[in-house]
C-alpha cells in the first residue's frame, strides 16, 4: 500500500541526513509503528508520505502512486492526519473540524451531515459535543474529534503522529485500546509515529525500528523483534524488560493452564487433603458445579464438610484474553502464588511463577 | 458658561462637521487597512521584508503631523484632500502593519500543518484558518489606528478640511469656549463610540473566543 523506496531527507543547513536511504514496504491493512530514538527521523518519515516534507531523493508510492506526481493538496486529502496537538481549527465547530475533508472534496450538505453523525458515533463523541468549540473539550475528546476528522473521508491510509502524546496516561491507554479496536473493524492501513516502544509493540502489527539518522535497524511482527532483536541497538532500545514487553502481548489463553489444587465443595476433606498434599499446596481453591467459590488456608480444611469452610475471595482473577504480563502480576501479588483463569463457562486452570517463565523461554 | 443658544441654533453645522469628521477618519483607516494588508503580505511572504517595512512605517510614525501637512502641501496643493489623507493614512501604517502580520503569526504551527495535512491548500488556510484566527489581533490593531485617526482629524482644518476641527480652530481664535468644546467633546465622543462599536464588531465575528471565556 505504501512504498518507501530509498528515501533519503536532508534538511538545509544539515550536515547530516535526518532519513538515509529508507526503504519500506508497508502492506495493505497493516498496522506500522515506527519507533525510535529523537533524531530518529520517525516523524520526519511519516511526513514525506503526505509532502508536509518533501523527500531530498527517493520514491514513495502510496496506492501504487508516486506521491511526487501529484498536487499536494490532492494527495493529502486521500490520506488521513492525526497530530499530537491534533491541531483542530479552533474557530470551527467539532461538527465543521469533521466535516473539513468531505468539504473539500465538495460532498453536498446532506451527505456531509450524515458522514459527521456516522463518524462521531464511531470514535464515541456524544451528540451534544458537536456544536461546541474545540477548546470546550477535554484532551480526550479533541483527540476524538481529530480521528473523526481523519477518518471522514474514508481514507485508506492512515498517518498519526505520536497521536496519544498529549493525554493523561489513563485517558491515553483508553484511547490507545478504542482506537486499535476501531483498527480491526475498519482495516485501514496505519503508519503510526511514537517514541514509547512499549505503544509501538501493543498497537502494531509490524514495528519499524529507526536508529539515528533514519537508519531502519529492524522492520518485523512485535512478537519476533522481541524475541529476536536483530542487533545491540535493538535490544538496547527495547530495555531491560524486553521479557515483561513480551508478556504484555501474549493471552493467558496461549499458555498451558494447570488445574492446581482445587475440589469441588462436594468433595471429602479427605479427598481435599489429598489433593493439596499431590500440589504441595498450604491452601485449598473450591469450586462449585465448575463456579469458582475461592480460596481457604489448608488449616481450615478438618473434618467437617467443606460446604461448611468460609471461602476468601482471589483478588486478581483473569480472563483467558488478558495477557500473560497482568498473570505474572497477579502471581507475585497474591497469597496464593498463582493467577486463576475464569472463562464464560467457570473456572478454567491456573498459572504459577514457572508457567509464566516457560512461555518467554521458550 | 456654555453658550447652550449658540449650540442649538448650529446644529445642522455641528452634524455636518460630524459626517465629515466621520468620513476622514473612515477613509483614511480604510486605505490605511488597505495598503497596511498588502505591507503584510510581503513582510509575511519574505520575512526579510518586514524590518525594512516597519523601520519605514515606524519612521512615518515619528513624523510631527504637522510637519507632514506641511511636507504634503506642495506636491497635492493646500486644501487638497489628499495632503490630509496622505498623512493620516501614514500614521495608521505601523500599528495595522505590526498587528496584521503578528496576528497571523500567532496561529499555532500545529492549526497550519493539520489543515495543511487535510488538503487545504496554501490560499484557503490563509482565508479560512489564518485571516479569522488573526481578527482579534487585527481588529485591536484598528481600534488603535481609529482613535488615533480621529484625534489627528481636528487638524486636518490646518489644511483645509472640515470636520471638529474647524470648531476647535474658529472657537480658539475667537476665545469662545463653547465652540471649542464642542469641537473637542465631538471628536472625543466619536472615538469613544467607534471604539465600542470596533468591539462589539469583534464580538460578533469571533464566537468561539467568547465562548471559550464563559
Amino acid at each position: 500500500m505504501i512504498r518507501l523506496e530509498e528515501v533519503t531527507k536532508v534538511f538545509p543547513g544539515a550536515d547530516r541526513p535526518a532519513v538515509s536511504s529508507l526503504s519500506l514496504h508497508i502492506p495493505e491493512g497493516e498496522f506500522v509503528t515506527l519507533v525510535g530514538p529523537s533524531g530518529c527521523g520517525k516523524t520526519t518519515t511519516l511526513k514525506m508520505i503526505n509532502r508536509i516534507i518533501e523527500p531530498t531523493s527517493g520514491r514513495i508510492e502510496v496506492g501504487g502512486r508516486d506521491v511526487m506526481s501529484m498536487e499536494p493538496h490532492l494527495l493529502r486529502r486521500s490520506i488521513g492526519y492525526v497530530i499530537q496537538q491534533v491541531g483542530l481549527l479552533p474557530h470551527r465547530t467539532v461538527e465543521e473540524n469533521i466535516a473539513t475533508v468531505p468539504r473539500l472534496l465538495g460532498w453536498d450538505r446532506d451527505r456531509i451531515e450524515r458522514r459527521v453523525a456516522e463518524m462521531s458515533e464511531l470514535v464515541g463523541l456524544g451528540a451534544d459535543l458537536l456544536e461546541r468549540y474545540p477548546a470546550e473539550l477535554s484532551g480526550g475528546q479533541q483527540q476524538r474529534v481529530g480521528v473523526a476528522r481523519a477518518l471522514a473521508a474514508d481514507p485508506p491510509v492512515l498517518l498519526m503522529d505520536e497521536p496519544f502524546g498529549a493525554v493523561d496516561p489513563i485517558v491515553r491507554e483508553h484511547l490507545q485500546q478504542e482506537f486499535k479496536d476501531l483498527w480491526r473493524r475498519l482495516g485501514k492501513t496505519v503508519v503510526f509515529v511514537t517514541h514509547d516502544i512499549d505503544e509501538a509493540v501493543r498497537m502494531g502489527t509490524r514495528v519499524a525500528i529507526l536508529n539515528v539518522g533514519g537508519v531502519l535497524e529492524q522492520y518485523d511482527r512485535p512478537e519476533e523483534i522481541l524475541a529476536n532483536p536483530a542487533n545491540d541497538f535493538v535490544s538496547r532500545f527495547l530495555g531491560e524488560e524486553r521479557g515483561l514487553r513480551r508478556l504484555a502481548l501474549m493471552p493467558v489463553s496461549s499458555a498451558g493452564l494447570d488445574r492446581g489444587p482445587v475440589v469441588e465443595i462436594t468433595a471429602t476433606p479427605e479427598e481435599a487433603r489429598a489433593v493439596m498434599d499431590a500440589h504441595g499446596s498450604d491452601w485449598l481453591g473450591l469450586l462449585d458445579g465448575g463456579r469458582l467459590l475461592g480460596w481457604v488456608p489448608a488449616a481450615e480444611v478438618g473434618t467437617s464438610p467443606l460446604a461448611d469452610l468460609e471461602p476468601r475471595e482471589f483478588l486478581v482473577i483473569l480472563r483467558p484474553e488478558d495477557s500473560l504480563r497482568r498473570a505474572l502480576d497477579a502471581v507475585v501479588t497474591s497469597r496464593t502464588r498463582v493467577a486463576v483463569v475464569v472463562g464464560e463457562q467457570g473456572y478454567l486452570g491456573m498459572l504459577d511463577i514457572d508457567r509464566v517463565a516457560e512461555e518467554i523461554t521458550e | 458658561m456654555i453658550d447652550w443658544g449658540w449650540i442649538a441654533s448650529n446644529l445642522d453645522d455641528i452634524w455636518e462637521a460630524t459626517l465629515q469628521h466621520l468620513f476622514h477618519s473612515v477613509l483614511a483607516v480604510g486605505i490605511g487597512l488597505v495598503v497596511s494588508f498588502a505591507l503584510s503580505l510581503v513582510a509575511l511572504r519574505w520575512k526579510a521584508a518586514y524590518g525594512p517595512i516597519t523601520w519605514v512605517t515606524g519612521v512615518l510614525y515619528t513624523i510631527p503631523s504637522i510637519a507632514l501637512f506641511t511636507f504634503l502641501v506642495p506636491v497635492f496643493g493646500l486644501t487638497s484632500i489628499w495632503t490630509a489623507q496622505v498623512a493620516l493614512v501614514s500614521y495608521t501604517l505601523l500599528i495595522l502593519v505590526r498587528n496584521i502580520v503578528a496576528g497571523i503569526r500567532s496561529v499555532p504551527d500545529h492549526v497550519v500543518e493539520a489543515s495543511r495535512g487535510m488538503g487545504m491548500t496554501e490560499a484557503r488556510i490563509f482565508r479560512e484558518v489564518q485571516l479569522p484566527l488573526a481578527l482579534p489581533a487585527i481588529i485591536a490593531g484598528v481600534r488603535v489606528a481609529a482613535v488615533t485617526t480621529i484625534g489627528l482629524v481636528t487638524l486636518t482644518v490646518i489644511v483645509g478640511q472640515g470636520g471638529y476641527g474647524l470648531f476647535i480652530l474658529r472657537g480658539i481664535g475667537r476665545r469662545f469656549l463653547t465652540e471649542a468644546l464642542v469641537g473637542t467633546v465631538g471628536a472625543v465622543l466619536m472615538a469613544v463610540v467607534v471604539d465600542r462599536a470596533l468591539v462589539a464588531l469583534e464580538r460578533a465575528a469571533t464566537p468561539w473566543a467568547r465562548r471559550r471565556a464563559a
